[in-house]
């Protein structure tokens, strides 16, 4: 049976440090930003937002949300709206994989994308002189122009694979897949692994009562799911309808 | 009158057949010399050796590719024979203990990502049928590198028009491809790239 990768991120356990940030930047050679880079230029596969529960002191309360691709299973928005077919759905890893040297740099799936997952190389990639030494050579470098996006650490996957397949295997050892967000986690807060196993852990988390998804109700089956036992947390997954209902009331 | 007309547009297609299929190939490719003479044949043959006795896989199943000096030293750490280019080697190479800047024929862009493990080891291809008679040359041809590229011409394959080539010329992500097709492996992208 094909695998659908998936993660689950414990909000009760992100202390918002940012380590996952920094992990998924160097193994997936995401170069430093050139100066007047901001927030919206910048290139952060992995981002961690803050969230407060909008009382005052003492009873406020803050969240951290590590976003990154949601590796949507179904209608994956960017997919259908690539005029290049740069993104597809794998199916044997439900991995969504993103081509640059497809990409023609329109940009189509950065507005489409319901979770701002996606980021676009605004220049070539430049490291300070020396630090090209600390590039992942399992990992290409994109250049300027083309989108990109969290794709699980796939060349981690391919040195599973390639492992197993000295060793004779078909099938990877789960323990040599694990994305560099998840290792880096001081708390352990991530969780990632096979979906369609029923009995690895992020399968079960998955089903887990404090579980939730980002924009669900989208139907873009998203495979980064989050758990909370704070129900205001719980409602950050769905603040968007609070948007909609004003719109619709406005008219 | 007439003659002219027929012949001139035929001496103009002839000029740029030619300019296409033989000046441009010429141009398009600068040739280099490796850096040391090798012969494939002389470790193959005489010393009775298979291809991954140098070209190994390490614990964690990367193929190494081509051997350190050091794993070359293992065997020639003096002067074995008399030829002047394992002389050099020794020479300028094991005894400073540097890399002999090989010029690999076979590098593949950097987003390419090509499994030996998977294709060798767990597929069984022989070497040959990608590397063709590599193994059993008695020396290193030119390396001819892409000037526009810098890629090495075997990616393409010889021939400009991809005619008339043996079966294991070629190294395109069409060739690939068309194994992939017919063995239904890999379908997606992020299968083959990085």
């Amino acid at each position: 049976m094909p695998a659908r990768y998936g993660m689950v991120i414990d909000l009760d356990r992100c202390t918002g440090c940012g380590n996952c940030t920094v992990a998924c930047a160097v193994e997936n050679n995401i170069p430093p930003g050139p100066p007047g880079v901001t927030d919206r230029t910048g290139i952060t596969w992995m981002r961690v937002y803050e969230a407060d529960n909008g009382e005052g002191f003492p009873e406020t309360q803050s969240a951290f949300v590590p976003v990154m691709c949601m590796q949507c299973e179904e209608h994956t928005p960017c997919v259908s709206v690539c005029p290049q077919n740069a993104v597809e759905v794998d199916p044997e890893t439900g991995i969504v994989g993103q081509i640059p040297e497809r990409c023609l740099g329109c940009r189509y799936c950065m507005a489409a994308c319901p979770y701002h997952a996606r980021y676009f190389n605004w220049w070539d990639p430049k490291w300070p002189e020396g630090m090209e030494k600390t590039l992942n050579p399992d990992v290409s470098p994109r250049m300027r122009g083309v989108a990109e996006k969290c794709n699980f650490c796939h060349g981690r996957l391919h040195t599973a694979r390639e492992k197993a397949a000295a060793a004779g295997n078909a099938a990877i050892d789960p323990a040599d897949y694990v994305p560099a967000c998840v290792e880096s986690c001081p708390t352990q807060a991530i969780v990632f692994g096979d979906l369609n196993d029923p009995a690895s852990e992020v399968a079960k988390l998955s089903r887990d009562e404090r579980a939730f998804r980002f924009l669900s109700r989208l139907g873009t089956e998203p495979k980064v799911s989050y758990l909370s036992s704070r129900a205001w947390v719980r409602s950050l997954a769905d603040r968007v309808l609070a948007r909609d209902q004003k719109e619709e009331a406005r008219g | 009158m007439n003659r002219f007309r027929v012949l001139f547009p035929l001496a103009g297609l002839l000029v740029g057949l030619t300019a296409g299929w033989v000046l441009f190939p010429a141009l398009l490719y600068r040739t280099e010399e490796q850096p040391l003479q090798f012969s494939h044949a002389v470790h193959t043959d005489t010393g009775g050796m298979a291809c991954a006795d140098c070209h190994s896989f390490d614990a964690d199943g990367r193929f190494v590719g081509i051997p350190t000096t050091a794993q070359c030293a293992s065997c020639h750490a003096d002067v074995m024979g008399e030829t002047e280019n394992e002389k050099r080697f020794v020479e300028e190479y094991v005894k400073t203990n540097r890399e002999v800047p090989w010029k690999v024929y076979a590098r593949q862009p950097d987003n390419a990502y090509f499994p030996h493990a998977a294709h060798v080891t767990r597929g069984g291809i022989a070497c040959e049928r990608c590397h063709g008679p590599h193994g059993t040359m008695n020396t290193l041809r030119p390396y001819q590198v892409n000037r526009i590229t810098g890629y090495s011409r075997d990616i393409w394959g010889s021939s400009i028009g991809r005619v008339g080539m043996e079966p294991w010329e070629g190294m395109k992500m069409d060739d690939c491809v068309r194994c992939h097709r017919e063995t239904e492996r890999a379908r997606a992208c992020l299968d083959c790239h990085k």
